[in-house]
């Protein structure tokens, strides 16, 4: 099935707009098309249920723009934004802060003022850059991405050590790792909604970079492409949008892998297009994995990332499943 | 070293640990077709992508007498186009998509590709015969139908010195002759094209023929001169003998069973 990506872009664009309609009229008692005009369902509307509804749109869409730089730069169908030792250090940062929390006055200050969405950020960046210090730099990919498997390896290790030395963080870092759309409010949507015009638009700049980078890192040289300065680039667009999603949603499973593979399973694209359209296809995802979090069990929620995960898994398996089916056909 | 379209002098080319090229002093001239041959682990493509600025190299590499590393990188890859040995990926691009990348180093930042890309693009493609599959995959395309979008969008670069490591690979008998037909009239509006080939019988058709044995270059001269042909036989542990069929050069394999059938 090969649409033009115009076509696909302005359908996942009705479908966001479907699902936001739909995102703000569910809540914990299920679907609710009543027209309630009392003070009470106009906070809920507009203090919970918009911003929520924006927010995981938003989110989506990060970790969308976030897999498809991934999987862009180190020519992997299988990059998704937890790489590079980014969602490691998340995990460490929130799991670090909650730990020095009462240890001393000074702490709780800077603790207070960080908040654990500043934490898991400042995790992520960490993260990374620890990475790319132990990868020596950014001209070799395999180098980067086996060092971001040792930092992913060693942080998560620590952050095991602190929730065994401290197991009163346990739940929190629990709803952390399984994602979390619940707490967006508008300034998380203010946030992200920043970070993803800034990354998206730094990722659109290097796309034709990552086009050349598609055949290869010899043809990209040849082509005139800076690669150092590229990479540098996209790492950091990469790093801000991950970080950027995790520190307001938390860890949320296979949207970054996914989106981008939804939107080459409908439309052959450069790039450009296609950063763009798996911004878009992430936030449906996420969009529409949090409505049925909310709405499936309700009054009862359940954490977006088992959704997502569930979701996300079955159509890579059925992707898996129809290339070998044409492959022996 | 004056007037070479490419002109070098490697004291070494080490891959890792390992000196893969020692001791090469070498001078293309402009307008002609270089092919470059030799055994297995010569060093052709090493010597290739070091005389194209891709892998580091301890000598002076002259482009158009201008060092290499003098050259900004957008003007460098307008001057001289590299085609390399299995290129792989970019699977989910069109073809046409594929060959409008030969033309980056002609676009500005973010511009939209020009009327003259357009064309540049179009031309490329029907001289490789590719067009009627512009709007396809490049994950649908056969390896030989692959290899010759590859070529349009070496081609579409539009450069002077052009490139091109092992171009023949997957292309049928028809397709290696219109790749030496299109390489001709390259050389006849004055490209040069440096080609490593393992068809000795297609590198024969060259103008000027680079031995190479053990990484370094052991012959250059005229792929019709008979210092060539020996140069080549000894390379080749005189496993081949060279004979002329109709005006056109063949190098054909020898073994003792077969000396005696040789025209």
């Amino acid at each position: 099935m090969n649409q033009k990506p115009a076509v696909v872009l302005t359908l996942l664009l009705l479908a966001s707009l479907a699902l936001l309609a739909l995102g703000v009229s569910v809540g914990s008692t299920g679907l609710d098309w009543s027209h309630d005009s009392s003070e009470m369902a106009h906070q809920i509307l507009w203090q919970i249920r918009l911003p929520r509804s924006l927010g995981a749109w938003l989110a989506g869409a990060l970790l969308g723009l976030s897999g498809a730089v991934a999987q862009g730069l180190f020519r992997n169908p299988l990059a998704d934004p937890y790489l590079l030792g980014s969602s490691a250090g998340a995990g460490l940062g929130v799991a670090l802060s909650m730990a020095l929390i009462g240890t001393s006055v000074g702490a709780n200050l800077w603790l207070q003022r960080l908040g654990l969405t500043g934490a898991a950020f400042a995790g992520t960046v960490g993260g990374v850059l620890l990475t790319l210090l132990l990868a020596r730099g950014v001209e070799h990919t395999l180098r980067l991405l086996l060092a971001g498997v040792v930092v992913g390896v060693v942080l998560a290790a620590i952050t095991s050590l602190l929730m065994l030395m401290q197991p009163d963080i346990m739940r929190t870092m629990q709803s952390f790792m399984l994602g979390a759309t619940g707490f967006l409010s508008w300034s998380s949507v203010v946030i992200m909604s920043v970070a993803l015009c800034l990354s998206l638009l730094v990722a659109l700049g290097a796309s034709r970079a990552l086009d050349a980078l598609s055949l290869g890192d010899a043809t990209a040289r040849s082509l005139g492409v800076r690669l150092s300065l590229v990479r540098v680039v996209l790492i950091a667009a990469f790093a801000l949008a991950t970080g950027t999603a995790v520190a307001q949603a938390g860890m949320i499973a296979f949207v970054g892998l996914v989106a981008p593979h939804l939107v080459r399973n409908y439309c052959s694209t450069t790039h450009g297009k296609l950063l763009l359209l798996s911004s878009c296809s992430g936030g449906v995802l996420l969009l529409g994995a949090d409505i049925l979090a909310r709405g499936l069990l309700a009054p009862q929620e359940l954490p977006v990332g088992i959704i997502t995960a569930i979701i996300g898994g079955s159509y890579l398996l059925w992707l898996m499943h129809r290339a070998t089916r044409r492959r022996q056909a | 070293m004056n007037g070479a379209a490419l002109s070098t002098r490697l004291r070494s080319v080490r891959l890792q640990d390992f000196e893969v090229l020692h001791d090469i002093e070498l001078q293309l001239q402009p307008a002609r077709w270089t092919a470059i041959v030799g055994p297995n682990g010569a060093g052709k493509s090493t010597l290739l992508r070091a005389l194209a600025g891709l892998i580091p190299a301890d000598g002076e590499i002259l482009l158009l007498g201008k060092p290499l590393h003098d050259w900004a990188p957008k003007q460098r890859a307008r001057t001289l186009a590299w085609l390399g040995q299995n290129e792989t990926g970019a699977d989910d691009l069109t073809a046409h998509d594929v060959v409008m990348l030969g033309r980056l180093p002609h676009q500005a930042w973010l511009a939209a590709p020009s009327d003259a890309d357009a064309q540049a693009v179009r031309d490329a493609m029907a001289q490789t015969q590719s067009w009627d599959w512009r709007q396809r995959r490049l994950s649908t395309l056969s390896g030989g139908e692959r290899q010759r979008v590859l070529l349009a969008r070496a081609l579409a670069v539009q450069a002077s010195v052009l490139m091109m490591d092992e171009p023949l690979a997957h292309l049928d008998p028809p397709h290696q002759a219109d790749w030496i037909d299109i390489v001709r009239k390259l050389v006849a509006r004055g490209q040069t094209v440096i080609s490593v080939l393992h068809e000795l019988n297609i590198a024969l058709q060259a103008n000027v023929l680079v031995v190479m044995a053990k990484g370094q270059v052991l012959h250059q001269g005229l792929a019709s001169d008979a210092a060539t042909h020996r140069a080549l036989q000894q390379v080749f542990d005189h496993r081949l003998r060279i004979a002329q069929l109709d005006g056109q050069w063949l190098a054909l394999p020898h073994t003792p069973a077969s000396s005696g059938s040789m025209p």
